[in-house]
């Protein structure tokens, strides 16, 4: 299926043990087939992601970025995906303004009954940010920032 | 360096159909800290655990990563299988090869390759997991039960019955609740005190139940195991250890036009009194706010009376402490009154009944010995009005849910009129009949049936006074939407089952959440329906939501059994996978600034303050501390550290940092 001309991007996947990943544990168990490219990192609750988590995965050459966990009000620990989601509404507009793409993160909520969805989730973010192309430009802020342009001599 | 051992599960061919299960474990082998990487049918099995058990002996292994299924189906396996050769539990992980890669990829070499980095990047978190030990709470096995409704009776006779301590505090002078207010209960038409009574005398007698009545919580503090309750116990003004329940005081208290709350406002009763016949204890209590002595200093006929000189006049509010391991609370529901409606006459009319009256009504020991007369006149009613869903179903009124019970007890309010009011003639509006239940469905059919009660699916717009009649305005859907009107002699309203009053403050006092309308929360709506978000109390009856008898003590053995478990062991013994603050030699004693984020982070109120103190007692610092038998290990507290102080067990910043770093290092 591969082949050269294609770009495949890595996605690394935030999620909560309770929700999304048991969803995808569904996903397997229902075997509905999805893209390779993207892997799960288990969190306790989407209450626990620091998100300078996606910050580190982007400068460490991630494409894209999957956070995801229990709907509104399904919380396993009553509200630790609302902190979540407060905390992505404000870190999105910082993001936006620092100049990252925010398309790169999808931000979604998989309950442990959405095998379909996750599999969705998964093929549609690949796609997306396939057509997005590689993410170099965080890359290259890095780079620019450790060849001293922080300092104004570049 | 580390001594790491993989093991990789072919899972029968579930996994090694689609990934080359022998290039992963050669490739992972190669990886720098890996000492020992094989692959095997099925790890799960008994020589699959062996092999494990065998390789931490003899490769000194100080982590062990299993690439096989999901960890939600056998981590516990793997873990005890490591615990079992002598390595830390928690020094194991697993990779899931299976549900999130084998049967979810094609084979080819790129799902290899995703398998590759799936135990990579456990091999990297393992590496930074530290061993950790199972947490253990000491257990006080004693429980207190709030509120002594039926609810509160049945889960405090099941946990005592266990033999264990309860005590059991109820807010009025007796216990009871709702249900000794009933008439008879459905489906079955037996008398409600007939069956309870027997009950509330149980509670009385049980050598493990202590009771107090005419208590209320004034704060509980601590957690699972392990909480101290502060009980105010209301001035009874009247010495129970001498009391011999006599009731001549009852008898001779001028104070008598008291509306009296057993009778839902429909009879009367003294200033010092006992709510009810069968009360338990069947001890007066003076009600301090209608007794003529507190009110004017002048009186005292009560005492007069009293044989052996049980009157308290100066007696004041006492607050006890008690330890206690769990908390069952029962506090019950409360029924909307008819003033709630201004349709049906904002409760100015008398013969508008709620539910609730009309329960004392048909009762042989409420104000008319069983006899159903107009509160207005005293006449029998010949023609009577139900009118169902009353505020319920309604989020007009603010209550959109159905509150459940009065379809059934409509149907038994009408039921019990056609028996006693052999002419009568008896008229229910509805929305639509719930009687889902055993035997309920047949017991409305009886209703309409044999008792040739008239059922009208609709709504009733008004109800008015006209020539002493009330005039139920309605409409009947199945006829078309035909207007109806009848000329009645009594209006019965099935009024919103609703929160108790004070529920929320109760809830407030414990930690407990609640909903909307002010019912507790269960911690999940289907799989922990008694349970509640804070450990070691639990939910039992209507306190939760609207809910019949049957339902009710269900529900409350189930909390006793959840109790009992508890119970079961000297010490709780829980996963450690909870957040830790830092802690480090003097002068720093922790990174922790004390800005508290944490604290209103927190869903469980783990976080405590805890005071550094120098030799000499002064303070130096205060600093967050997690109270390990409250947090429950979410992590949120994690997210919002500024300083990255706390940090939770288990998923560590450095164990998700290097599991990151793993997949994208390459």
């Amino acid at each position: 299926m591969s082949s050269n001309t294609v770009f495949e991007p890595k996605i690394i996947a935030f999620v909560c043990n309770w929700c999304t990943y048991a969803g995808a544990d569904l996903t397997g168990t229902s075997r509905l087939k999805y893209a390779t490219n993207v892997k799960i990192v288990r969190f306790p609750c989407t209450g626990r992601i620091d998100f300078l988590l996606l910050l580190k995965s982007f400068a460490q050459g991630a494409d894209g970025v999957i956070v995801s966990g229990c709907h509104p009000n399904d919380c396993h620990y009553t509200s630790g995906n609302f902190h979540a989601r407060r905390r992505w509404i404000a870190f999105r507009a910082i993001l936006d303004l620092m100049g990252v793409d925010i398309r790169r993160i999808q931000y979604s909520w998989v309950s442990a009954a959405e095998g379909s969805k996750w599999a969705d989730l998964v093929n549609n973010t690949v796609s997306e940010i396939r057509a997005l192309g590689p993410y170099t430009e965080y890359q290259q802020v890095a780079d620019y920032l450790e060849k001293g342009g922080y300092n104004g001599e570049a | 360096m580390s001594k790491i051992g993989v093991f990789i599960c072919h899972c029968g061919e579930n996994i090694s159909a689609t990934v080359d299960v022998e290039r992963v474990s050669k490739e992972i082998g190669g990886m720098e800290g890996v000492a020992h990487a094989i692959d095997y049918k099925y790890m799960c099995s008994d020589p699959g655990q062996t092999f494990i058990k065998e390789a931490v002996k003899k490769y000194d292994l100080d982590g062990v990563v299993v690439g096989a299924c999901s960890p939600r189906m056998h981590e516990p396996t793997f873990r005890r299988a490591c615990a079992e050769s002598g390595l830390n539990p928690y020094l194991c992980e697993m990779a899931n090869l299976r549900e999130h890669c084998s049967w979810v990829h094609e084979k080819s070499e790129e799902t290899t390759d995703k398998a590759i980095d799936l135990v990579k990047m456990l091999v990297e978190k393992v590496k930074k997991n530290k061993p950790l030990d199972s947490i253990k709470v000491p257990v006080t096995k004693r429980a207190l039960v709030i509120g002594g409704g039926i609810a509160g009776i049945q889960a405090s006779l099941d946990i005592a019955n266990t033999g264990h301590q309860v005590i059991l505090i109820e807010k009025d002078p007796s216990i009871g609740g709702h249900m000794s207010q009933l008439s008879e209960t459905f489906p079955t038409l037996d008398c409600s005190q007939c069956i309870l009574t027997p009950r509330m005398v149980e509670v009385a007698q049980h050598p493990n139940i202590k009771l107090y009545t005419y208590a209320e919580l004034e704060s509980l503090e601590g957690f699972i195991g392990n909480f101290t309750a502060k009980i105010r116990l209301k001035a009874k003004s009247v010495n129970y250890s001498t009391c011999t329940g006599c009731g001549a005081c009852i008898q001779k208290c001028p104070v008598k036009k008291i509306p009296s709350e057993f009778n839902a406002g429909l009879g009367t009763r003294t200033a010092i009194y006992v709510p009810f016949p069968q009360a338990v204890p069947n001890k007066p209590v003076i009600d301090r706010v209608n007794c003529n002595y507190y009110k004017r200093g002048a009186c005292k006929i009560c005492e007069k009376t009293c044989q052996v000189g049980s009157i308290e006049w100066d007696k004041e509010d006492e607050i006890i402490t008690e330890q206690v391991g769990a908390v069952v609370l029962a506090t019950g529901f409360d029924v909307k009154g008819a003033d709630f409606f201004p349709e049906y006459g904002y409760g100015k009319f008398k013969d508008v009944l709620t539910g609730l009256q009309f329960e004392r009504l048909a009762s042989a020991s409420g104000p008319t010995f069983g006899e159903i007369r107009r509160p207005s006149d005293g006449a029998i009613p010949k023609k009577i009005v139900f009118i169902a869903c009353a505020g319920s179903r309604d989020p007009a009124k603010g209550i959109p849910y159905c509150s459940k019970i009065c379809c059934m007890y409509t149907a038994k309010h009408a039921m019990l009129y056609q028996h006693k009011v052999h002419d009568g003639e008896s008229t229910v509006f509805y929305m639509d009949i719930r009687a889902g239940g055993k035997n309920y469905e047949e017991f409305v059919r009886r209703a309409i049936e044999e008792d040739t009660v008239n059922y009208i699916r609709g709504r009733v717009a008004r109800v008015y006074e006209k020539n002493g009649k009330l005039i139920v305005k309605g409409v009947d859907t199945l006829l078309g939407g035909e207007q109806v009107e009848i000329e009645a002699d009594m209006v019965v309203l099935a009024t919103a089952g609703v929160a108790n009053c004070g529920s929320e403050q109760l809830a407030q006092k414990l930690h407990v959440s609640y909903d909307p309308y002010h019912f507790f929360a269960e911690a999940h709506p289907k799989l922990k329906p008694v349970e509640t978000n804070t450990a070691g109390i639990f939910l039992a009856g209507a306190c939760q939501a609207p809910k019949d008898i049957p339902e009710t003590v269900g529900m409350a053995s189930g909390a006793a059994v959840k109790v009992a478990a508890l119970f079961s062991n000297d010490q709780l013994v829980r996963e450690p996978v909870v957040a830790v603050v830092n802690r480090l030699a003097p002068p720093l004693y922790s990174t922790c600034v004390g800005c508290f984020m944490c604290e209103t982070a927190c869903p469980y109120n783990a976080i405590e303050h805890e005071e550094i103190k120098g030799r000499d007692g002064s303070l130096i610092r205060t600093i967050a501390r997690v109270n390990q038998g409250l947090c429950q290990g979410c992590g949120t507290c994690v997210a919002f550290c500024r300083s990255k102080s706390i940090d939770i067990q288990g998923y560590t910043n450095e164990q998700v940092y290097a599991e990151v770093m793993s997949l994208l290092n390459d």
